[in-house]
């Protein structure tokens, strides 16, 4: 039995030639030889990114019910179902590495696996929906237009298909907040008070600092990462900054200022404590969220065995009458 | 001196039976999309949670529509959110059918089930109505609701003879669930009215096709149909369950928290 | 009693339009056919963007190997016979 904390020594030729193949930027396929690391780390990044988007249900999800308008309840249903084709289409993309759904479904469940820390806040008024399709949403398409080029074919795939649907779940974020920005006074406070909550949190979610990201590395020789953090944090405050003074709102931090030098906009101190009791699991919502998923795992696995039973009885009917 | 007349009418009357007649198609969806609705992120399998919101999403929309031509109809400059958000559940024409609650997946697909089997024969009669905007977006919810049908009728069969929990449990859904379904099929001084103006649709020929196409997949779900006698009605007047004052009071409560706000 | 399961997996394949070619659209799980087509229509076309599906077990699917990439493909490359721009038309002659 392998040592959980050591590899194999993967064949130094075989590691040459695939880190050629990735420095040449081929695209690397499911049966293709690669580094049992790399599988690994990709295996690991992929399911994270699954899990994020079906937990990523539960928090808009929450309104669904509430949604103000037919107009409002029809796109926000739109939208966290096309939460769980994402979920659907990485979870798919991770199995062609050689684990199964139902491994990786426990593995969240059990509490093994991460997911985006952002998920682990409750939402609290409707304009938190706004906010988060505008915040939530616009971090994971910076984010995401750059993992579209990573250089595993099946998750690059999911990422074009991902980025296209993503593109309308910003836009109706911001949307919903512009609108909000401009109505009465109770919908303006509302959406400047969601904007106040999840700033920070949104700024977290682009992960720890480069220089306490400790696979970054790795991940960007083998072009599975193609920027730090860092940098797609900083692209997507330069990004938003512009939108929220547009809306005539504010950003909770005293420290923001526009420096000519850089063009950046820099940004006051990242409270990582916080950060770092939300993804080891003291969030406000970490239990609510995992709590959730469970009830729902549990109270349908009476439905995927009949479904299971059922199948398997025409099987056998089919061979007995053949 | 006369005092005002104590004996008052035995029903509330419809002032506007083609808006009443209107009303019921569209509550009717919006209640099943809205019950729907409440499973997104909650599903059996990811699958399934897709399944389930896309034909939340279909029944709502069609709602949308139906609403906003009962508020044209009306021309009380009520549209489709006002009508949705803002009327209490006594004015509310849904079948008592699609107001209960979700139960357990067995309950759900059985509701929907029950439901969609109605729909598709309603709805085809609907699309050759004489009234030509209500025929448009029959026309339309008809190719949705056979979609719905196809995945419901499937799901009948795979609970029904899938193991014996999925069986217990689906036909106990079917025996809670049965009374409701009379409801769907009496004609009342509504439908005769609306007939008067081309929308009118032969329940009786319906009720029995319906009979049949449920008795057909029951069977072969190795379920039992159920032979209580027992109906429960009201809907159609505004007479409902409990259940309903709980999912409007949700559904509309922010809507109602900032009355003249647009969303 | 069968262990839990997320149940086997499907590959779909989706064709944009009539007379256009089966692509690869990504996979889902199902129990079988029907269970599959309806969730491959539900995942993968319910933004309009197919008119046809197949769905196929995983477990059917026979792929090429790595390691056959060298015999299987490269010969196809250098036989120019095989091409139209190997074959050149008399001036003034149309083809097609």
């Amino acid at each position: 039995m392998a040592n959980t904390t050591t590899l194999p020594q993967d064949d130094p030729a075989l590691v040459a030639a695939f880190e050629a193949r990735i420095a040449a930027g081929e695209s690397i396929e499911p049966k293709d030889w690669m580094p049992e690391r790399y599988r690994r780390q990709l295996t690991r990044m992929m399911s994270q990114h699954a899990h994020s988007e079906i937990v990523g249900m539960l928090p808009e999800g929450n309104w669904i019910t509430r949604a103000p308008s037919l107009r409002r309840k029809l796109s926000l249903l739109a939208k966290v179902q096309d939460e769980a084709g994402h979920g659907l289409y990485i979870y798919c993309g991770t199995e062609t590495l050689g684990v199964d759904r139902h491994d990786l479904v426990n593995q969240l469940l059990d509490g093994k696996a991460k997911y985006s820390s952002i998920f682990n806040y409750p939402t609290l008024s409707f304009s938190d929906v706004g906010v988060i399709g505008w915040l939530v949403d616009g971090a994971a398409i910076v984010n995401q237009t750059i993992l579209a080029k990573t250089s595993y074919g099946p998750y690059a795939r999911a990422m074009i298909r991902i980025c296209k649907e993503e593109n309308f779940h910003k836009r109706q974020g911001f949307e919903l907040c512009a609108h909000l920005a401009k109505g009465t006074p109770a919908q303006q406070a509302m959406v400047q008070e969601s904007l106040n909550r999840f700033w920070w949190p949104s700024l977290m979610m682009l992960g720890p600092s480069d220089t306490d990201s400790p696979n970054s590395g790795e991940l960007l020789r083998w072009k599975i990462k193609r920027k730090t953090n860092d940098e797609l944090r900083q692209r997507f405050v330069n990004l938003t900054v512009p939108q929220v003074q547009a809306l005539g709102l504010t950003l909770p931090d005293p420290d923001l200022t526009f420096d000519e030098a850089t063009g950046n906009w820099t940004f006051g101190e990242i409270d990582w404590d916080e950060f770092k009791q939300v993804i080891s699991g003291n969030g406000p919502c970490n239990h609510e969220r995992l709590a959730a998923r469970r009830k729902a795992h549990t109270e349908g696995e009476w439905v995927r065995a009949a479904a299971t039973a059922y199948a398997s009885k025409r099987k056998t009917a089919g061979t007995e009458a053949a | 001196m006369t005092r005002p007349s104590v004996a008052g009418d035995r029903t509330s009357g419809a002032p506007n039976p083609l808006v009443d007649y209107l009303l019921r198609v569209a509550d009717d969806r919006l209640v099943l999309g809205h019950r729907l609705s409440e499973w997104c992120g909650h599903g059996p399998i990811l699958e399934e949670d897709i399944a389930l919101s896309n034909m939340a999403l279909d029944l709502i929309g069609a709602a949308s529509a139906l609403l906003a031509l009962a508020g044209t109809v009306e021309e009380k400059g009520r549209d489709a959110d006002a009508l949705a958000y803002f009327r209490d559940e006594t004015a509310y024409r849904n079948a008592l059918l699609v107001e209960q609650p979700n139960g357990d997946f067995a309950v759900t697909i059985v509701r929907q089930f029950l439901f969609d089997a109605y729909s598709v024969l309603q709805l085809d009669a609907l699309s050759r109505c004489g009234h030509a905007d209500l025929a448009a977006i029959a026309a339309k919810s008809l190719k949705e609701d056979k979609y719905h049908l196809r995945h419901s009728s499937d799901w009948m069969l795979k609970l029904g003879d899938g193991t014996p929990e999925s069986h217990e449990r689906t036909q106990r859904a079917l025996d809670t669930l049965w009374r409701y379904t009379d409801e769907l099929f009496v004609k009342d001084a509504v439908d005769h009215a609306t007939a008067a103006l081309g929308v009118s649709i032969d329940l009786d020929a319906i009720r029995a096709q319906w009979h049949q196409l449920v008795t057909d997949v029951v069977g072969r779900a190795t379920l039992t149909l159920p032979t209580s006698t027992v109906r429960a009605a009201g809907g159609r007047v505004g007479r409902h369950t409990e259940h309903l004052g709980h999912m409007l009071a949700e559904m509309q409560i922010v809507a109602r928290s900032h009355p003249g706000a647009t969303w | 009693m069968t262990a839990d399961s997320q149940w086997p997996l499907w590959e779909v394949f989706t064709q944009g339009s009539k007379g256009l070619p089966f692509a690869h659209a990504g996979s889902v799980h199902a129990v079988d056919a029907e269970n599959a087509l309806l969730n491959a229509r539900d995942v993968y076309a319910r933004r309009g963007e197919a008119v046809n599906l197949w769905v196929v077990p995983s477990s059917a699917i026979v792929a090429s190997a790595p390691s056959d990439a060298g015999p299987f493909f490269d010969p196809g490359n250098d036989k120019a016979y095989r091409h139209p721009q190997f074959y050149k038309a008399p001036r003034g002659v149309v083809v097609f």
